[in-house]
């Protein structure tokens, strides 16, 4: 069992779980992910690492509440205890060498970026953090990405904060304007990733997407995760999650995103049901 | 006098209609009657032909002796001094190429059913046995297992018997490795499994989940700050291999360790579970193993018409024989020197079909079988909204990517000495499919049984030093 220290809403549909667990908070790395489980039914979620804290054995996720198993996870209180929590899995975010680097995410996928910035930032390179959500009730980390970035970029799909636009015009401009960026890392919903590959792709600019496909074991055992990178089958658990946006096959990662997505909406109404009934 | 009928006795099933919807075992098991009538088959041969044929070298003839004459625990005390899980191999294990291959009554009819008499032993005993922590003087060393499956659990068992302070890390939530994410529970109920486990916990093993070792420790930490003496690499082989066929990416086809996962491990076919699992109408299994039989008969279970495509012919299926008879029994179709070159899918990326070359059989091949010679210009389409790659797996590469001086085959497989498990590291012994690549459950014992007696050999040997 594993106590959750702090829970924290970071807005209506975003949560913040700093989780005790020592083992997993001594290795883990940007970049890399857990797996957890709320109760001992649950589904296994994998969420990446958000922060940690090696003298407090802590390790903090922030998830989206989207379907069935993150309500039952966004249900406990802080004191309480989730069922299991295992990692840190996958391949740490490569930090080494880059001395100015665009960080580009959207929506919860900024809960992942935010601790790539971090990282890059704290190895002396320059960070860039470009950031979109739907509308300003949506912002997370803001103030955590300032103080890391030498730059932060804000954009919003409705204009009700920041700039109105996409994540890919800001960073067009930034190029447009100049920028050389050694490398982009880019975190968020599938589409814009794939738009932001797209973009650097025509400045010959490196860069780097973490992709977050179905998986279960996180060890490379159930083949779930795969996805085409440059005409190869990889593994996002334990080849990735980060690869190079470049190769990456975007349109059959958006295709395979959406296998369960029937049940997926037949488990959260069982959810949502049993929520009202308790409710009643 | 020796009961000389030249057939076993007969295994009671549930009804083959029936068990085609459910999930509950499928053998029953025999009563006691049937167990002595059986037992006295038993020649109690002097030269034990049937021990030779057991991978951890049960003294057969004894503990059927003991079964004809009524005396149950006593049958029970003489397999558990070789096998540390006889309910799980008294289930899984290929006694028909193994123990029952060597048997003299098989000469002239069936063997002696050694498989269902060890299962009757062992179900006998657990069910009124309740699992109490036993004394055993701790000898003060520490020693690591990887991985909690079959060749992790007996090592570990045994050490512990020996007085070693034993942990056993495990990478999932659950303990048992393949005997609880792999095999169903129609053929190996998880209450089984639980049970002998528990077996283990009372000799004193702790058993570890949520660590992935080589990710949340390494092993170089576990024989230095961790303080263990020795590891036990157990870890499997987990790696499913695919086809590289076109269609491969589409929605619904998954491979036999993600099926399996989902409905044996995350309990999808439970009404309630979270985890889902896509209800197929019509499924293709495409291999002929054990895996593939497991996988094509729960999805049948999940109501979906099935279809095992192998490139061979039924003679070289490599599954048992029980488990082929139990999967026609249930309405699973084969398809037999068929070999799938594509999946067709539908507009929305859902797997529609499977487009099939047939296949003759050639010349043998350097496994010593016939090879599959595709005949040009044929074509056989199976409709599928549901694909499983059931193709073998090979050994996860997270501990050899993180143990230097760990030296692997060609295809990942820890190299280790056949006899005694040691690596190329010292203090490191490893066995199971880590070592060997996908095999059976009780050569996977056998090897973690030989490995402990190895591990136990060199701790005495360091500290003597």
């Amino acid at each position: 069992m594993y106590k959750i220290l702090t829970k924290r809403e970071l807005n209506p549909t975003v949560t913040l779980m700093e989780i005790q667990a020592p083992m997993v908070s001594k290795k883990a790395k940007a970049g890399q992910f857990v797996i957890l489980r709320s109760h001992d039914d649950s589904e296994r979620i994998p969420l990446t690492v958000a922060d940690y804290n090696r003298e407090k054995g802590s390790v903090t996720v922030i998830f989206q509440v989207v379907g069935a198993a993150t309500m039952l996870l966004n249900e406990l209180k802080e004191g309480e205890y989730i069922s299991d929590f295992v990692g840190p899995l996958g391949r740490a975010t490569h930090t080494e060498g880059l001395k100015k680097v665009a960080v580009v995410g959207g929506g919860v996928g900024c809960a992942i970026a935010y601790p790539v910035a971090k990282a890059l930032s704290e190895n002396g390179c320059e960070v860039h953090s470009i950031v979109g959500f739907r509308n300003e009730e949506l912002i997370i980390l803001k103030d955590e990405f300032e103080k890391v970035s030498s730059k932060y970029v804000l954009m919003t799909d409705d204009g009700s904060a920041g700039e109105k636009g996409l994540v890919t015009d800001a960073l067009r401009a930034l190029i447009e304007s100049g920028e050389q960026y050694d490398e982009v890392i880019t975190i968020g919903p599938l589409v814009m990733m794939k738009f932001v590959c797209a973009l650097t792709k025509e400045y010959g600019i490196k860069t780097v997407a973490s992709m977050n496909p179905v998986m279960i074991d996180g060890t490379g055992m159930c083949g779930g995760c795969r996805l085409t990178v440059g005409g190869k089958m990889k593994f996002a658990c334990v080849d990735g999650p980060e690869f190079d946006g470049h190769e990456i096959d975007f349109d059959e990662a958006i295709m395979r995103s959406s296998m369960y997505k029937c049940e997926e909406a037949a488990a959260r109404e069982k959810v949502c049901n049993l929520f009202k009934k308790e409710a009643e | 006098m020796a009961n000389m009928s030249l057939k076993k006795n007969e295994m009671p099933v549930q009804d083959a209609l029936k068990r085609q919807s459910n999930f509950s075992e499928v053998a029953l098991g025999y009563t006691k009657d049937m167990a002595i009538d059986e037992a006295q088959r038993c020649l109690n041969c002097k030269n034990m032909p049937c021990v030779k044929g057991c991978p951890v070298e049960i003294k057969i003839p004894d503990f059927i002796k003991q079964i004809a004459e009524g005396n149950f625990e006593g049958a029970y005390d003489i397999i558990a001094e070789s096998s540390a899980l006889p309910a799980i191999c008294g289930r899984v294990c290929p006694q028909e190429s193994q123990c029952e291959k060597y048997c003299v009554r098989a000469i002239k009819g069936e063997s002696v059913a050694i498989g269902r008499l060890e299962r009757f032993v062992a179900d006998l005993h657990n069910e009124k046995e309740e699992t109490s922590a036993q004394k055993i003087e701790k000898n003060g060393y520490k020693v690591a297992v990887i991985g909690s499956g079959p060749s992790g659990l007996t090592c570990a068992g045994d050490l512990a018997k020996m007085g070693y302070e034993v942990t056993v890390f495990e990478a999932l939530h659950l303990a048992g490795g393949v005997l609880s994410y792999g095999i169903p529970e129609f053929r190996l109920p998880k209450s089984i499994v639980k049970k002998e486990i528990e077996g283990l916990k009372a000799l004193g093993v702790k058993i570890e989940t949520n660590v992935v070792v080589g990710r949340t420790v390494l092993i170089d930490e576990l024989l230095s700050e961790e303080g263990f003496s020795a590891v036990y690499i157990a870890s499997g082989a987990g790696l499913p291999k695919f086809m590289s066929i076109p269609g491969e990416e589409l929605k619904g086809v998954c491979s036999a360790n993600e099926f399996l996962t989902r409905i044996n491990l995350m309990k999808a076919y439970v009404d309630g579970s979270y985890t889902p699992v896509k209800k197929p109408r019509h499924t293709v299994v495409v291999g002929g193993g054990n895996v593939a039989m497991d996988a094509a008969r729960c999805a049948r279970r999940l109501g979906s018409e099935v279809t095992v495509v192998y490139r061979r012919t039924e003679k070289e299926l490599p599954a048992r024989l029980e488990e082929i008879e139990h999967a026609k029994e249930e309405g699973i179709e084969f398809a037999f020197l068929t070999n799938p070159v594509e999946i067709v899918g539908d507009e929305n990326g859902f797997a529609k079909e499977v487009k099939c070359q047939l296949m003759r059989l050639g010349e043998p091949d350097a496994s010593g079988r016939a090879r599959p010679v595709a005949i040009e210009g044929s074509e056989k389409i199976v409709p599928a909204d549901c694909v499983i790659m059931s193709l073998g797996t090979s050994p996860n590469p997270i501990i050899k990517d993180t143990t230097e001086g760990l030296d692997t085959t060609r295809w990942g497989g820890i190299i280790a000495d056949e006899e005694s498990g040691q690596t190329s590291r010292e203090g490191v012994f490893a066995g199971g499919d880590a070592v060997t690549g996908a095999a059976t459950v009780i050569l996977a014992m056998g090897a973690g049984k030989k490995a402990a007696a190895a591990i136990d050999e060199y701790v005495k040997n360091k500290q003597n030093k």
